[in-house]
């Protein structure tokens, strides 16, 4: 541990040189910068950034926050995908070098699971979820806010490590020993430490928060069992998030006490204990694999029923699959290192329980497919990603029982063969439930859908990259490529099937830039959404007029089934009823709180890194100051909508 | 919170008297499971590494039985007063929350002191955090413990200065009904470092 | 019922007496009882348990409030991961003989 006063250097100095393709990202990041600031001084839009959206703590707009986050991680992860696919697109190549490689596949891995997968799903809980259940904001917004901008500062460290001080290059699991500061020094592992510990604190908030939200705000009438789907797996989803991310803020926290401080958790020396990294890290990482899966699983069930026209077949059996799969989530995490020498008792116990996650996981496919069966099927944009998925996911999760046969996962594993089944769940999965979602509530986040043409195109597009790149990895990582290798000699045979994953690769990238001018052209030409109600729906959010009022519902509704809106629908022309006075709505105060703390929690982080203490404690009191602010002054933070304002919504609507 | 019609619920505790009231402790609850794994994750990482000594001292030649027991009952007190304080909170007595909190202050004050000069001693006998992997361990978990309790200390301290100014509150009240929860969960979390690391450090 | 038990401090003293008579139980169980090792670390593991639950049900109102079985799930829910992870823990990186 260096003194408090010193501000050492990295070996390597504080910007990152070297490399042209560095160098030009520096370029495009200033350029980028100052046209962003431009813009906002030539439109006079920093009063309202700050006011409508940098303090704003309205789920919605924190939701589209989320989103955006995550679709620039995705086009940073996707970049970095895409620059190892060159890499590897034939024997030999020298695009990049072994420590290059290194950094990148270690940057794609955790950019897109914490900080491109999360702040996706989470953004459409944010979005959706108050509105499904009849809620007029989340149980803490400013908490939510806090959230947000924890999340949004930690992805901030992570990725500014590339320019300043080195990327982290340990892989996206960071095992110890490499990652320890005997074989790995300097600022990159420590960006990964802290650049996650802050976003996984926002992320545990998040748990808390959607938790008390949907057992304590539903509205009247709307029983656990009436809950949409998609709020069921967000409740569940958060349940494992709750208990999963104190195992993730230890993990983390042990290894940088580790590497700081010289502590000898994971060390080879001193009695330190290298796996015990891999021990904790999974026992996080594999509810976590089911935190960005589940609510992937709430949302195909939502766009299956809406286009298929039918309730959901099978809710109930829906509903406990997933409590199941929480809690199997929990005693499955061994399997992600059968080889590290377990003896044959441990190693069955965890393959088992792991085989065993089929079971509900096929009687969700089952329901699916049996929702679909004898339905009006409509082929719109969410439902074509929500169609893909399910055999996409079921050659992922076929070839998952396949890995957790403890005997044959000595063959496959850490091949192309693992690489490929956690592409064909997290994509066919996760990524394919993001973009159903969000082209599914856009209309409600903006007032207008999404062109389906060009939808279409960037649907097709994707899917067929994503299966040509994804197939042949199977069959190379049968045929004996492992991951993480920069290259590989001619003499392997393996360079033309590479060439057809890198193709693939590309062409999932086309697929996004179509996705990204889509959603361009949607805004200026595509259809406006006037009746609020665009897909004619099931559930409560398309209720209400699209973009949804700030304070949500003027009227709480009250609930009498599931599908409460599609039940409504049906009633409304049986029964006439008085509409009832509106009464002003108590709503909570925006707030600077969250984003300056968030700043100070950046400081502090970016502190840790360098290893400068007097920063990083500075940080921290900052952090401090504000809770200790917020706790004094949080008397009088909520105003009432007054009923002229409702009145003025609902009569636009 | 947000939106919540701030309507009184007509019996029970002022704390859970508005809705904003009820969802808060709710949260904390919640919040407390979360707590619990935290921990737990400390102690499987002291446990695994508890006989990772690498040839420096062992719990056996460390722990000092009259010390440890003199904080666990500090501790186990406190917890007993931070009781009274509530208890006294709701009969809306508030000279008798100040003093009991106060009472509980200085006991979770005298615990600090105590366990500070625990670590002192054995980082001047040359058992500090780097020497092996099972003091690694000790120090952090014990030491996490000890942070929330100093973090507790100054939370209260602030709950305390808050309920002056104002009295008893529905906001007031729910605050230090929540620190009360988190004093008690503390304790809860001392007893188990008081059996699985420190009884159980005397015999293995 | 619950209110007005609440409302005397006997709960609060009949608690601290348990929590008390537990930790000392526990501290002559580990030092003086007359059996082996493993049976005295079973014992006071037990009666940190029971200590948990003292500390539950006499200090901290765990039945109160309107989501009572949803604190009491969430808790509970809790100790399966604490355990799963302590045990899991133990057994995968003490115990990982062939």
């Amino acid at each position: 541990m260096s003194s408090l006063f010193s501000f050492k250097m990295p070996e390597h100095g504080f910007f990152v040189t070297g490399e042209p393709m560095i160098y030009m990202a520096d370029v495009l990041i200033v350029l980028v910068t100052l046209g962003i600031i431009f813009v906002l001084t030539y439109f006079k839009k920093w009063r309202w950034l700050w006011d409508e959206w940098l303090t704003t703590v309205d789920h919605k707009r924190i939701g589209i926050m989320y989103i955006i986050s995550a679709l620039l991680m995705l086009f940073r992860g996707g970049v970095d995908a895409l620059l190892m696919r060159t890499q590897l697109a034939w024997p030999g190549l020298n695009f990049l070098n072994a420590q290059h490689y290194d950094e990148i596949f270690t940057t794609h891995g955790t950019i897109m699971i914490l900080f491109m997968a999360m702040p996706f799903i989470v953004g459409l809980m944010n979005v959706a979820v108050p509105l499904q259940i009849g809620a007029r904001d989340v149980a803490f917004p400013e908490l939510n806010a806090v959230s947000f901008w924890l999340f949004f500062a930690g992805a901030m460290l992570f990725n500014i490590s590339f320019v300043i001080g080195g990327s982290p290059d340990a892989g996206w699991t960071s095992y110890t020993p490499l990652a320890g500061n005997e074989l790995d020094p300097g600022p990159g592992e420590n960006y990964y430490l802290l650049g996650l510990q802050i976003a996984g604190i926002g992320t545990l908030m998040t748990g808390i928060n959607f938790l008390v939200t949907i057992i304590k705000m539903r509205a009247p009438g709307m029983t656990l069992m009436k809950m949409p789907l998609f709020t069921w797996s967000t409740l569940i989803t958060s349940v494992i998030i709750i208990f999963a991310f104190p195992v993730l803020t230890v993990a983390l926290a042990l290894l940088t006490i580790d590497r700081l401080f010289g502590a000898h958790f994971f060390t080879v020396t001193a009695g330190g204990m290298p796996m015990m990294w891999a021990n904790l890290f999974w026992i996080w990482g594999h509810p976590e694999v089911y935190i960005v899966i589940l609510p992937a699983f709430g949302i195909f069930s939502e766009v299956i029923s809406t286009f298929a026209r039918k309730r959901l077949f099978g809710y109930r059996a829906m509903v406990y699959s997933m409590v199941a799969i929480s809690a199997l989530s929990f005693i499955v995490w061994l399997h992600h290192f059968f080889t590290m020498g377990q003896g044959p008792w441990i190693n069955s116990f965890f393959g088992v329980s792991t085989m065993l996650i089929a079971i509900p996981t096929g009687v969700k496919v089952f329901n699916w497919l049996l929702t679909l069966h004898k339905g009006r099927i409509e082929f719109t944009q969410p439902m074509l990603w929500a169609l893909a998925f399910i055999p996409s996911f079921l050659i992922g999760g076929v070839t998952g029982v396949m890995l957790a046969a403890v005997p044959a996962d000595y063959q496959y594993h850490n091949s192309y063969f693992l690489i490929s089944h956690f592409h064909y769940v997290l994509i066919g999965g996760t990524v394919f439930g993001c973009f159903a979602g969000l082209t599914y509530w856009w209309p409600k986040m903006f007032g207008h859908k999404l062109d389906e043409r060009l939808g279409k195109w960037a649907f097709w597009v994707f899917n067929i990259g994503f299966h040509l790149c994804f197939i042949p990895m199977y069959l190379v990582g049968l045929q004996g490529m492992t991951r993480r290798i920069y290259t590989y000699p001619a003499e392997t045979g393996w360079g033309p099937i590479n060439m057809v994953e890198t193709i693939g690769a590309f062409i999932m990238g086309i697929g996004f830039l179509i996705f990204c001018y889509c959603v361009y052209y949607s805004a200026r030409f595509g259809e406006r959404d006037v009746t609020g109600d665009a897909w004619d729906g099931r559930t409560l959010e398309w209720s209400l007029s699209s973009p949804a009022p700030h304070y949500n519902f003027a009227h709480i509704p009250k609930v009498e089934a599931l599908d409460a809106w599609w039940h409504m629908k049906k009633e409304k022309g049986k029964k006439k009823e008085k509409p009832e006075p509106y009464k002003p709505i108590h709503m909570p105060n925006n707030t600077g709180m969250p984003i300056v703390m968030s700043a100070f929690m950046f400081v502090a982080g970016f502190g840790f890194v360098f290893e400068w203490y007097l920063l990083a404690i500075g940080g921290l009191i900052g952090v401090l100051l504000c809770m200790l602010w917020r706790s004094f002054n949080d008397y009088d933070s909520h105003h009432y909508v007054s009923v002229e304002e409702i009145k003025k919504h609902e009569m636009a609507s | 919170m947000a939106a919540i019609s701030e309507k009184a619920t007509s019996s029970g505790p002022l704390e859970y008297s508005t809705e904003e009231g009820s969802l808060k402790i709710f949260g904390f609850w919640i919040f407390l499971g979360a707590e619990i794994v935290l921990f737990a994750t400390l102690f499987a990482t002291y446990l695994v590494l508890h006989g990772q000594t690498a040839g420096g001292p062992t719990s056996k030649e460390l722990f000092e039985v009259r010390d440890f027991m003199i904080e666990t009952l500090l501790l186990l007190t406190s917890s007993f007063t931070c009781g009274l304080a509530v208890l006294e909170m709701r009969k809306g007595n508030k000279k008798g929350y100040m003093a009991w909190m106060a009472i509980t202050l200085l006991l979770g004050l005298g615990f600090l002191g105590m366990e500070i000069r625990e670590f002192v001693t054995y980082v001047s006998e040359g058992a500090g955090l780097s020497r092996s992997a099972f003091l690694s361990g000790f120090f952090i978990l014990v030491g996490t413990h000890g942070a929330h309790v100093s973090l507790g200390v100054l939370w209260i301290l602030c709950v305390m200065a808050q309920i002056a100014k104002r009295g008893f509150t529905p906001m007031t009240a729910r605050k230090a009904f929540i620190t009360g929860l988190y004093w008690h969960f503390l304790d809860v979390v001392w007893i188990f470092i008081f059996t699985a690391v420190y009884l159980t450090g005397v015999v293995t | 019922m619950e209110q007005t038990q609440h409302h005397s401090p006997k709960h609060h003293i009949i608690g601290f007496i348990w929590s008390l008579l537990l930790t000392f139980a526990a501290l002559w169980v580990t030092l003086k009882a007359p059996i082996p090792v493993g049976l005295r670390l079973t014992i006071i593991v037990i009666l940190a348990i029971f200590q948990f639950v003292v500390q539950l049900v006499y200090f901290m109102h765990i039945s109160e409030g309107d989501s009572k079985v949803f604190q009491i799930i969430n808790l509970l829910y809790g100790i399966f991961v604490a355990v799963a992870t302590v045990a899991g823990s133990i057994w995968i990186m003490l115990y990982n003989t062939m």
